[in-house]
């Protein structure tokens, strides 16, 4: 018997180890040192702003190595980590604080790998450098507030209709409001003034006791500490903004939490001091009795001061505040008569008040909501601490309809969108929910680069190691076996590279190394069972034809439990663990592919056609 | 330096012949494992028990000594102050401690060394892990390794035989528990990657019995006279330059990790080296052993009927 490949199998395997090999060819590039230009605040990046780079870079004599625009960014790269520094400065102080200016390496990969999707391997901070912090969102916190204000408003209601109740009557039982009347009349009138009048509560009642439970109903829970994370994600996406980080992961995690990943942070008490800094929001009324223009023009009335508004142009708006923000509870988005989109606001009962006093004759005047800021400066104190500056920013200017209370709405706000960013500002300024650090890992950068060098020598050293061995052992068959183990490697970094979720851990490496050890596994199996069929008196076609037939469903076992395994380190694994059960996945399935597919077309082709063959050297 | 692969059928490597050794051996490595976990107990790495952990580099040797009276001058008396990889590199780690702002000790002690030690060390690592988080890793992390058994245990019986199930995930059990014996005995300490290493080394301990128990099978259908004890001896013997081949060269890349791998990877390369060494004496002795006890016979794993249904009809593919 002869062993061959139809053909299209050998292509097949020619196919895959061609593109593994191309898409983990980028990673030979190395990368550029480059700053990265993104808006915030309103500011747009847009062709002219890669003109005005372009110019002032020019202007410096700083030579750059090519500039994109691309998904509203601008990438410059530059010769060297010196030029970085200092086009980061230049451009820092030309453009202003509606742009981020943010150091970054950007891989040199050639155009035309790139545009078919090639990327190099992502690292991970244990690699790279950088901050990672696991927060927290007291969610009680968020959850009393809301109570306190459904307890002051039942209260309000209740004196308002003069419907008596208990002493301490009205009272909260977890998120549930439980509310006690004095006398079956009471009861009555209760039930008809509190019945479907609170947004995500539902009304039960007990006669036996004159009782009323407003119960919070699962959905509004849920869409209360949704609200919560979204608020905080908001907050904190502004402030990294600040940080100028070039490739920021904010996400939740959980039910509370958010995962913030900051690659090549190094100073983590500036991180923290930023991320911590609060945000606040005032309610002004427009000053209608003055001309604007006068005011920019420098003729700033008594009693008004003029505020710059999101997205460009300025207001005049009054110095009273007629509200500030720790009095919102909650703002959502809803829709209008007409079905626009509005945004939903609730105020505690004295804010509630104060907005009835304030709105009271004045229905018909534009107010505005000014959002409120501590950015970090960059500079140092005499203290030793970061310099903070508030930012005022007028967000909306509505007109008032009526005498507002602890209820009201904005309308013609413009877009869903632009509503949906209102509400969120504005529950940002309110910060409902106030955030922990619960986990913090910090690399240095020179760890970082530490790390990659020994995993690098490790990795070399030991697939020299298991070469040699496997060279020596087995002689040609090794040597073939040493070709499949070269060319997984390959592809582990080809996968890796292409699939857009995974990087690359120093955990991540061991794997990589493991995989080697493990991946000579199939291959020994498959050639211990041919040296057996020989030993058994077989012909050597029919043992390596035999030799891999039956050593197939053994391999297949053995690795679908290790790939189990991998799986389930990659379902409760975070961070680097995570790393290394996708590698060891990826590894077991490009080892079985090479190591048993691989091996057997390269064995067929040197020694599957040869009628006489007597000897194998194995 | 090469191993026999020649095996004689009929006299093959007697391995079940000294396995009332070998399980009184295993019995007394659980037993005194077991011990050892109890009264020297584990030490919990940071991952588990919460706190704050910072690593520096200082520009000269550093002498730990004038650390440890720093620190507790300034109120870190609790702190542990070790070297790490070389003699100017230092861990510092502080227990969990109860106060409101917790996350911000990595910052308080990096300011204490850099004032009162040297003003140019480098930051090389910091962590700090709540408490509530600490347990919850602890927690994902026991069930892992439990979900991990139970799916092996499912898997491996679908596809071999409940008796073959049982010893091969006996044998994990075992490994289990040497590994965490003897890093109880050494106080090495336990973290996220040394768990990554534990699961990682069931996956390779049970690669080792998978093969063996596929062995076994295959005998147990060729061989009709042999007896169960001839029968696994025999697959042993068969299995054993490969058992050999596989350990050594994963035992070797391990140690390159050891030597070349640096701080972060040396406990989890020094786990699975344990690993491989128990994982491949439970797959030659522990788990062939207690197969036989379960009582294995041909019958048992003779393929089920049910496969051979249309064997005799033209395949349609």
């Amino acid at each position: 018997m002869l062993n061959k490949f139809p053909l299209w199998k050998n292509l097949l395997v020619l196919f895959i180890v061609f593109f593994g090999a191309l898409y983990a060819l980028p990673n030979l590039y190395g990368e550029d040192h480059a700053v990265q230009i993104s808006g915030t605040r309103g500011g747009e990046v847009t062709m002219d702003t890669l003109s005005q780079v372009e110019r002032t870079l020019g202007q410096a004599g700083i030579a750059t190595r090519g500039m994109t625009y691309e998904n509203g960014q601008v990438l410059v790269r530059l010769e060297s980590d010196d030029d970085q520094l200092a086009a980061r400065e230049l451009l820092v102080s030309e453009l202003g604080s509606q742009y981020i200016v943010a150091l970054n390496l950007a891989p040199a990969t050639p155009n035309w790998l790139s545009s078919i999707g090639g990327e190099p391997l992502k690292l991970g901070l244990d690699l790279r450098g950088g901050v990672h912090f696991l927060m927290e969102v007291d969610m009680e916190e968020a959850l009393s507030k809301m109570r306190e204000s459904m307890l002051d408003s039942v209260r309000d209601r209740l004196r308002d209709a003069r419907i008596r109740y208990t002493a301490g009557g009205v009272r909260a039982e977890g998120n549930n409001i439980v509310v006690t009347l004095r006398s079956a009349e009471d009861y009555q009138s209760a039930i008809s003034e509190l019945r479907n009048q609170f947004e995500g509560y539902e009304t039960r009642t007990d006669s036996s006791t004159n009782s009323i439970t407003l119960v919070m109903t699962d959905q509004f829970l849920q869409e209360t500490r949704a609200n919560a994370i979204d608020q905080n994600i908001t907050i904190l996406r502004n402030r990294v903004d600040e940080l100028g980080v070039a490739e920021p992961l904010i996400q939740r995690q959980g039910q509370d939490r958010i995962v913030v990943e900051l690659p090549g942070v190094q100073d983590t008490a500036r991180a923290k001091e930023i991320l911590g800094a609060t945000a606040t929001l005032e309610f002004r009324f427009v000053d209608t009795d003055n001309d604007l223009q006068d005011a920019i023009a420098g003729r700033v009335p008594f009693g008004s001061r003029l505020f710059n508004v999101r997205g460009g142009g300025q207001q005049l708006l009054e110095n009273r505040v007629i509200l500030t923000g720790d009095h919102i509870v909650n703002a959502n988005v809803g829709y209008d008569e007409s079905n626009r989109p509005q945004v939903n606001i609730t105020l505690d009962s004295a804010g509630g008040r104060l907005m009835t006093q304030a709105t009271r004759g004045n229905v018909g005047r534009p107010m505005a909501t000014v959002f409120i800021e501590f950015l970090a400066t960059g500079e140092i104190t005499d203290e030793g601490r970061i310099a903070f500056e508030r930012v005022e920013e007028v967000v909306s200017v509505a007109t008032i309809q009526a005498v507002l209370g602890s209820n009201f709405r904005i309308t013609g706000v413009g877009s869903i969108q632009d509503a949906q960013n209102l509400a969120l500002l504005l529950r940002a300024g309110a910060l409902i929910a106030p955030i922990q650090i619960v986990e913090e890992r910090t690399v240095g950068p020179s760890l970082g680069a530490e790390n990659v060098r020994a995993g690098m020598t490790a990795i070399m050293a030991g697939f020299i190691l298991v070469l040699f061995f496997m060279g020596i052992y087995y002689r040609k068959f090794g040597m073939v076996a040493n070709i499949a183990l070269l060319t997984n490697l390959v592809l582990i970094v080809g996968v890796m590279s292409m699939i857009p979720g995974a990087t690359l851990t120093m955990p991540g490496m061991a794997g990589i190394l493991l995989t080697v050890g493990m991946a000579v596994d199939a291959n020994v199996i498959i050639f211990e069972r041919i040296r057996e069929e020989l030993l058994a008196g077989r012909s050597p076609q029919q043992a390596i034809s035999r030799g891999y037939e039956n050593a197939f469903s053994t391999i297949a076992d053995a690795n679908i439990t290790t790939l189990i395994t991998a799986l389930i380190l990659f379902a409760v694994g975070t961070g680097s663990i995570k790393g290394f059960a996708v590698t060891l996945a990826i590894g077991i399935v490009t080892s079985m592919f090479t190591a048993i597919v691989g091996t057997r077309a390269i064995v067929n082709l040197a020694w599957g056609r040869q009628k006489r063959l007597t000897k194998l050297s194995i | 330096m090469f191993l026999i692969t020649k095996v004689d059928e009929n006299n093959p490597l007697r391995f079940m012949s000294i396995n009332k050794w070998t399980t009184a051996l295993s019995i007394i490595l659980i037993v005194a494992s077991l011990a050892t976990v109890a009264i020297n107990k584990l030490n919990w790495g940071l991952d588990f028990t919460g706190g704050t952990l910072v690593e520096v580099g200082f520009s000269q040797p550093a002498d730990l000594a004038e650390l440890r009276q720093v620190l507790e001058a300034n109120d870190y008396g609790d702190a542990v102050v070790q070297n790490y990889g070389t003699q100017r590199d230092v861990l510092v780690r502080v227990p969990p401690r109860g106060e409101a702002n917790a996350e911000s000790i990595g910052d308080s002690l990096l300011g204490i060394l850099q004032t009162n030690v040297d003003p140019d060390l480098q930051i090389r690592r910091v962590e700090f892990v709540g408490p509530q988080v600490g347990e919850e890793l602890a927690e994902a992390g026991g069930l892992a390794l439990i979900v991990a058994v139970i799916c092996i245990l499912i898997y491996v019986s679908f596809r071999f035989e409940w008796r073959l199930a049982l010893s091969a995930v006996a044998g994990l059990v075992q490994d289990v528990i040497l590994i965490l014996g003897i890093f109880a005995l050494f106080q090495m300490q336990i973290d996220l990657t040394i768990l990554a290493a534990l699961l990682a080394t069931i996956g390779y301990s049970l690669n080792d019995s998978i093969v063996v128990a596929d062995r076994i099978r295959e005998n147990f259908r060729i061989m009709r006279k042999a007896t169960p004890v001839d029968v696994i001896d025999i697959s042993l013997s068969q299995t054993l330059s490969r058992t050999m081949v596989t350990s050594l060269t994963t035992l070797m890349v391990l140690v390159v990790l050891m030597l070349f791998g640096g701080q972060m990877i040396f406990g989890f390369a020094v786990a699975m080296s344990i690993g491989v060494v128990v994982g491949t004496y439970s797959s030659i002795f522990t788990r062939s052993t207690l197969v036989l006890a379960l009582g294995i016979s041909r019958e048992d794993l003779m393929p089920p009927e049910v496969e051979k249904e249309g064997e005799d009809q033209d395949p349609v593919m």
